[in-house]
């Protein structure tokens, strides 16, 4: 179990950035690029769940996707456990991606349409060399027990399922090769509601029994609450605020958190007229990032200064784990 | 005060090797002006279909196998295609969750916009594009006459809801029929296009339908609410007497799955169990029964949808009776 106290970070990442070239772009020296990640830096403690919220395109997936090494940065690194993932050797690489797996949000095209379940679960066991051909299904029994499926169906083919039950699958093959960290890419959002809590339950009381590591990345923001001990909000391509999550949802500092927190519906009719901040306009390219505060084009408190410094992400109070990147409002709270 | 929609009885099934699949079983509600009511239910309950018929929209191998749908006196399901032409697009028009789909990739905003007017509209060419114009300030884009020469990639997701939002206001309908309309945006551009549907609403004082499978976005929007399971009706209530004293099991056990920003931190989520049942349509009790933690034998026969309390209607035995203890 995740203990504040006690807590020792698994992975460390500093300086990340990530851009991608703009398809069709044009040849020559200053390429376009999307900005996808632009300079992240955060810790991810063993066995708590770390939460990553933000809209489209603010580059949530795209950590994921550095964290277990699926993608190299531009700049910057991923340590796990010390060791940098970013520039390792293939082959010392492939002994640590065990380590690391991932759940996709989208468990039709993560499973292979043509193979049963049964050699879903065992390809990467066997490829990966921790299980005797003669305790396989025995191993997958077990694992297809842990995520809540009978035995009887691993026999069948992915599209036989619903996709609550895929989602489980897609779960019971990352559970495969016994990793220690997971990175669950929004595994509930293309579910049904009465599904979805399904699957929170099943995550949740998985990282109990196995002791594993989270980063929860989605969009909705109830889900992200549920299982998350903390929480990272992100606003294109950067993180603008990171706090425990009890006191993330009583004490929002960055505009950016306060305007998402209360754009999210809730189910209660009564509270329809209550105050919230509606953000105008949309959210700007990634590929021409505003200068200065990237949020300064929306931000109902934005002063001169944020349209040109570029604000770092800093502890609320010194010493503090709540960070947030807004210099504006953390000097009017010292005020 | 007379209803604008009144359906009566709708069934709809999909045909298929001569088969039929019974999707939409005998529903009946009808629209008030100037109301919004929300459908909601989970994917493949039938609420998608049930609004696409409204305007004969139905896929070729779906049909309308019994019932009506009367709007302002006149059975929809009677009128030849010209007929309906008149209606579809000026007194009842839709809003579709996917916007990129919805509009021609291959004409500007302003080449869309102004041909639904002259259409419905009688004007010419310069009185709709100004009326065009008008529209699009109207929904909150700003560069009117610039967003005219665009194409429809050339504007983002909550940019192109906006001009879906402002192309269905164009004929001043009676009644919008908003299909997830705010699935595909992201939460701080959802409450841009939420606030600014329930202003046009106000001001032009139409009828909302609203398709969705999110609570938060019911509780926000809807004036009055139905809850679809597996092809039928379970719940219909007004919004505030639905989530302060849902009925249904179905209906409780689906408001307390959603986790909520401000629920109790300890708090562990209600799941229902299981799936939805496939082949319903030969499910004569309860179609719920299965999942139902408040299930007794009697569930296994048909179950009546019946109004206990006024303007209350429920598909539940045990609820009727006041059966189901309130959590």
């Amino acid at each position: 179990m995740y203990n504040e106290e006690e807590r020792k970070p698994l992975v460390i990442v500093e300086g990340l950035k990530k851009y991608y070239p703009l398809r069709g772009s044009t040849i020559g020296k200053n390429k376009p690029v999307t900005h996808a990640v632009d300079g992240v830096d955060f810790e991810i403690f063993e066995g708590e769940t770390l939460g990553i919220v933000g809209e489209s395109g603010c580059g949530k997936s795209t950590i994921g996707r550095q964290i277990v090494a699926l993608e190299k940065p531009t700049s910057g690194r991923v340590l796990y456990q010390g060791e940098s993932i970013s520039d390792m050797s293939s082959g010392r690489l492939r002994k640590i991606r065990t380590q690391l797996q991932m759940v996709f949000q989208d468990s039709t095209s993560s499973l292979n349409p043509r193979k049963q379940v049964y050699d879903i679960l065992a390809a990467p066991m066997l490829y990966h060399g921790i299980i005797e051909k003669d305790k396989l299904d025995e191993e997958i029994n077990r694992l297809l027990d842990l995520v809540g499926l009978p035995k009887s169906m691993k026999h069948r083919y992915p599209h036989e399922f619903s996709g609550g039950q895929r989602q489980r699958i897609g779960i019971a093959k990352a559970l495969s090769v016994k990793p220690r960290l997971i990175v669950c890419d929004e595994p509930v959002s293309a579910l049904d509601v009465s599904v979805q809590a399904q699957i929170l339950n099943l995550l949740k009381q998985l990282q109990n029994e196995l002791k594993l590591t989270y980063v929860f990345i989605a969009h909705g923001l109830g889900a992200v609450r549920y299982v998350s001990n903390r929480i990272a909000i992100m606003y294109l391509g950067r993180i603008v605020e990171i706090a425990n999550t009890q006191e993330l949802f009583d004490d929002p500092i960055h505009p950016y958190t306060q305007a998402l927190f209360d754009a999210s519906p809730l189910p209660a009719p009564k509270l329809r007229g209550r105050q919230r901040i509606v953000l105008k306009g949309e959210i700007p390219s990634s590929v021409n990032p505003p200068k200065g505060c990237r949020f300064h084009t929306r931000c109902p408190y934005a002063i001169e200064s944020c349209r040109i410094d570029d604000p770092e992400l800093i502890p609320i109070k010194p010493g503090s784990d709540h960070k947030a990147a807004c210099p504006v409002i953390l000097a009017q709270r010292e005020a | 005060m007379q209803p604008l929609l009144k359906v009566e009885d709708l069934t709809i099934a999909f045909v298929e090797d001569n088969t039929r699949t019974y999707v939409v079983d005998k529903v009946n509600f009808s629209v008030k002006p100037g109301e919004v009511l929300s459908i909601v239910g989970e994917s493949g309950c039938g609420k998608s279909v049930t609004a696409l018929s409204i305007l004969g929209l139905l896929s070729p191998n779906a049909h309308v196998t019994n019932g009506s749908i009367i709007f302002e006196g006149k059975d929809l399901l009677n009128m030849n295609e010209k007929e309906i032409d008149r209606i579809r697009g000026s007194e009842v028009t839709m809003v579709f969750q996917d916007v990129m789909n919805s509009l021609n990739p291959v004409l500007t905003i302003g080449n869309q916009l102004t041909e639904t007017i002259r259409i419905h509209k009688g004007y010419d060419r310069k009185k709709a594009e100004e009326y065009a114009i008008e529209m699009i300030k109207k929904v909150g884009l700003p560069d009117a006459k610039a967003v005219m020469k665009k194409y429809p990639h050339m504007l983002s997701g909550g940019m192109q809801q906006r001009v879906m939002i402002a192309m269905a206001l164009a004929c001043e309908p009676k009644l919008i029929i908003a299909d997830e309309p705010t699935t595909a945006l992201d939460v701080t551009i959802q409450l841009q296009i939420m606030k600014l549907l329930v202003e046009l609403q106000k001001e032009f004082h139409m009828s909302i339908i609203l398709i969705t499978h999110d609570i938060g976005l019911v509780a926000e929007l809807a004036d009055r609410v139905i809850i679809m399971y597996a092809g039928q009706f379970m719940e219909e209530a007004s919004v505030y007497r639905l989530f302060d004293h849902p009925a249904h099991p179905y209906t409780r056990a689906l408001l307390e799955s959603v986790p909520c920003i401000y629920d109790d931190p300890n708090k562990i989520l209600a799941s229902i169990p299981g799936t939805v049942p496939e082949n319903y349509q030969d499910i004569e009790g309860c179609r719920f029964y299965g999942r139902c933690s408040y299930a007794v034998p009697a569930c296994k026969e048909a179950q009546i949808y019946s109004e206990f309390q006024e303007g209350h209607l429920v598909r539940c035995h045990r609820a009727e009776k006041g059966e189901i203890p309130f959590v």
